[in-house]
């Protein structure tokens, strides 16, 4: 019960990009198409949970003045890993994620999670904070980019969704339409987790 | 001369680095509640930014390229602007210590920033000369330095609005930034390199 707790809290209620407001420039620069938005939320879960994995091993052996270029240098070679493997077997997603495939070493969330999650506690439930954390963030950047590329381009991952007859939104894809965007689902998740809280002072209550 | 002024007239409006390349959003929703923080932090990105790209261009240029080791170049970069800066911090507060009360907080925020380390790695990819690169990132900070003010004192405005609850605070500047992007969308095609 614990160790689901510590895995869903990334999901919704501490939502990465929604609610924490951490590693917003991916959010808004690769999702509008679901492809890129899937690609880079499965290589953000990838570094995040073996990061929070190895800050946890070292923990011990980490001077704590010195923690922060240790951290980043092992955030660095994780996502040189992602970067490479990428190259080698998937060039166009590669290309299309350009830049900011490699800027996933300065993302806050992770450095975020290494510091104020997996320093202090355990192998595995740092595996299960960092797994959670990931999850929540690939979510976030999935409705997002499918929403976009819905409106859009009136595709899904590229296959059309309304036939001819739709004439896409082309604001959506372009970048004033993804802050746009993003505005209203943080409102929404504001409105999800007030209403959530609610109840629970409810049922307090009433206990 | 001609291309330098308009590389830095095309990074400061039509590729602003925070309205159309999106990198340094965090600093742009955290720090642009009001204006004098985000005058400051502007001067501290643009400062920081120039310095840490011509010292990676020499990094990258004359030290990785000669060893052949640009595969682990993202390790080495990123490792060595903490160190920079930390370094900048400490030469700043031992000889300027006005300077750095004013802006030594927003010193460690930029060291590990994605607009930081992306203007480097731009400039790499694009196989800037150095002079070249150096005005790209100084023109990509001004540019940061103005949507950041511009963000900021619109944010100042809008404190006194009527903002329906759950778009209070985050959800409103979004909105408020895709506005401002939109805005400067105007400039796009005005200048192309």
């Amino acid at each position: 019960m614990e160790n689901w707790k510590i895995f869903a809290k990334g999901l919704i209620l501490e939502n990465p990009i929604l609610v924490l407001a951490l590693s917003l420039c991916p959010a808004i620069a690769v999702t509008s198409s679901v492809m890129t938005a899937i690609t880079m939320g499965l290589t953000v879960t990838y570094v995040i949970t073996l990061n929070n994995v190895v800050v946890s091993l070292i923990k011990n052996f980490v001077n704590p003045k010195v923690r922060v270029p240790i951290y980043i240098t092992s955030i660095a070679t994780i996502v040189t890993i992602a970067v490479l493997v990428l190259k080698a077997y998937a060039p166009s997603l590669y290309k299309e994620l350009g830049i900011y495939l490699e800027l996933v070493v300065v993302f806050a969330i992770i450095l975020a999670r290494a510091e104020v999650f997996a320093s202090k506690n355990s192998v595995g439930r740092s595996f299960l904070d960092g797994f959670g954390m990931g999850c929540g963030f690939l979510g976030a950047m999935v409705i997002i980019g499918a929403i976009r590329e819905v409106l859009g381009n009136g595709t899904f991952l590229g296959f059309s969704v309304f036939g001819q007859a739709y004439d896409p939104a082309l604001i959506m894809i372009l970048p004033p339409g993804g802050f746009i965007l993003i505005g209203y689902l943080v409102a929404l998740f504001k409105m999800i987790n007030d209403s959530r809280e609610k109840r629970q002072r409810i049922r307090g209550e009433s206990a | 001369m001609k291309e330098y002024l308009l590389l830095f007239a095309s990074t400061v409006l039509v590729n602003n680095f925070i309205l159309s390349r999106f990198l340094g959003l965090c600093i742009f929703f955290g720090v642009s509640k009001n204006v004098n923080a985000a005058a400051g932090m502007g001067i501290a990105v643009t400062g920081v930014m120039t310095l840490t790209s011509m010292c990676v261009w020499a990094v990258y240029n004359l030290i990785l390229v000669p060893l052949n080791l640009t595969f682990i170049s993202l390790v080495i970069i990123v490792l060595f602007m903490a160190i920079f800066v930390q370094l900048l911090e400490m030469i700043i507060r031992k000889f300027a210590p006005a300077l750095y009360q004013m802006w030594g907080i927003y010193l460690l925020i930029v060291a590990t920033n994605c607009v930081i380390l992306g203007v480097p790695l731009i400039n790499i990819e694009a196989n800037y000369s150095f002079a070249f690169s150096t005005v790209h990132a100084f023109g990509a900070g001004v540019g940061f330095a103005l949507a950041l003010v511009l963000m900021a004192s619109l944010r100042e405005k809008i404190r006194f609005a009527d903002v329906p609850k759950p778009l209070e605070g985050l959800g409103i500047a979004f909105i408020l930034a895709g506005c401002l992007s939109l805005a400067f969308f105007g400039f796009s095609g005005m200048i192309s390199i």
